[in-house]
């Protein structure tokens, strides 16, 4: 078990499953509070709402107490004092470091400097490891299994670091996938090349229709406005990937549809009640997730199941 | 066809030969040798057979790590050096690429971190293309040779 948790590649295939293994005693039985006495530090140096308050009501379901900030604004960061500066201090008042901050390779910096473990909860468009797990968990728990599923990815596969990292992490798992997008926000190759070396087989599609009835899992990003150069495109655009029920008539049974959130319009609100909407659920399941992971770097292993 | 040599020998020391013209300065920088207090000389646009144009570095009484020469190999990897004494060559040595690269090049990610605060940059060499990449060890993105700007040693 590696002591950080920075980017998904830090975690082996056996890391990811035990994780996951134990993210599933706390649902069963989430009041463990196997951190009391323990401080755990919550350093946002930007806005988040629903990453940092999963991470805190996870920190507080096992019981430590929680220092830090979610705003810049009231700290000393303002009279320039430098991220070495700042984790130097945290990591001697606290027992663990969550930290979200603008800057890519923030938090690889901040494990380098900090004595105690430190969790990435985003790093610019690099990394935000916790997300894949908790998406794993949620693929986990709605299909009794990581092996041998169909994914359809849909919406912002160029900059989107959750697709990326989920892809990365699914590929222990023997999956096949489908990539959604317009044309503008395709998968980078150097992704592509990935699954090649990886003999995992992929289809690209710029039809959102195409690749629904196959899938076991439909993993939808947010298409943001600021990727595009021409307003007239992404008017189109954002039109053309919105997901609704009528759509996914003919969708397997056990498919589910996963969001990281928030959604604007990439899926109608007809489809909120229908058995295949996961995307709820998967935000309750990142306190678990993250539960888990907390305890793991704090080297907490006797939970009951 | 008369044959001479357009930058004098040295009696000991480093020669640094077929060093791509346009990459002189920088290997200099990278080097250090601007700071070094023994002689050197060196030619500049000299013909080559090899690139069209090559450059020359004899540094007298000086002789390099291999990890430090190593550096040079991301913007001349074609580069040989040959080891003086007594005015003749008595080894050869090709640069090989280091796995990893401290400090020497900036990573090409404007939001990385090692731009924005004092980190020492830290690169993975990436060897599957003709070409060197860079994989950043802190914002994991890749910094390729057309993109490759050198820290100044100056």
């Amino acid at each position: 078990m590696p002591k950080h948790l920075i980017s998904i590649h830090d975690f082996s295939c056996d890391d990811i499953l035990k994780t996951l293994e134990m993210a599933r005693g706390f649902e069963n039985n989430p009041y463990q509070p196997f951190l009391k006495g323990k401080i755990v530090a919550s350093i946002f140096f930007e806005p988040s709402t629903r990453t940092r308050l999963s991470f805190e009501t996870a920190a507080n379901r096992l019981g430590a107490r929680i220092i830090g900030f979610s705003d810049v604004d009231s700290t000393s960061i303002t009279k320039g004092e430098s991220l070495k500066d700042t984790i130097k201090m945290v990591s001697n008042y606290s027992d663990l470091i969550i930290m979200r901050h603008p800057l890519e390779g923030s938090a690889r910096y901040a494990s380098e400097i900090s004595s105690v473990p430190v969790i990435n909860a985003g790093d610019g468009a690099n990394q935000h490891p916790t997300q894949t797990l908790l998406d794993l968990y949620s693929i986990l728990k709605t299909q009794g299994k990581l092996d041998g599923l169909r994914i359809n990815l849909v919406g912002d596969l160029k900059y989107g670091r959750t697709v990326h990292s989920l892809m990365q992490a699914m590929s222990f798992f023997n999956p096949s996938f489908v990539f959604t997008s317009p044309e503008e926000l395709k998968m980078p190759q150097e992704y592509k090349d990935y699954l090649i070396a990886k003999g995992i087989p992929y289809t690209e599609t710029k039809n959102l229709n195409e690749g629904l009835n196959d899938a076991d899992i439909i993993y939808m990003t947010r298409v943001q406005k600021e990727r595009f150069t021409d307003p007239i495109e992404y008017e189109r655009v954002k039109n053309i990937y919105s997901l609704n029920l009528s759509m996914i008539s003919n969708c397997k049974p056990n498919m589910k549809i996963l969001h990281p959130l928030p959604r604007v319009n990439e899926i109608s609100l007809d489809v909120d009640n229908s058995s295949h909407a996961y995307y709820f659920e998967q935000a309750e399941n990142g306190v678990y997730t993250r539960m888990a992971i907390i305890s793991k770097l704090l080297e907490i292993d006797n939970l009951t199941k | 066809m008369e044959k001479q040599l357009k930058v004098s020998a040295i009696k000991d020391g480093t020669v640094l030969d077929h060093i791509p013209s346009d990459q002189l300065f920088k290997v200099i920088d990278i080097l250090g040798l601007q700071k070094s207090s023994n002689q050197i000389t060196f030619g500049f646009n000299l013909d080559s057979k090899l690139l069209g144009k090559k450059a020359i570095i004899k540094i007298a009484d000086t002789y390099f790590e291999a990890d430090d020469i190593n550096r040079i190999a991301l913007i001349a990897p074609q580069t040989k050096i040959n080891i003086i004494h007594d005015f003749e060559v008595v080894e050869k040595r090709v640069i090989s690429v280091p796995s990893t690269i401290k400090g020497i090049v900036k990573c090409m990610n404007p939001m990385c971190i090692t731009n924005h605060q004092a980190v020492e940059t830290l690169f993975a060499t990436i060897l599957d293309s003709p070409d060197i990449k860079l994989h950043c060890h802190y914002c994991e993105k890749i910094t390729d040779r057309d993109n490759l700007k050198i820290i100044s040693n100056s």
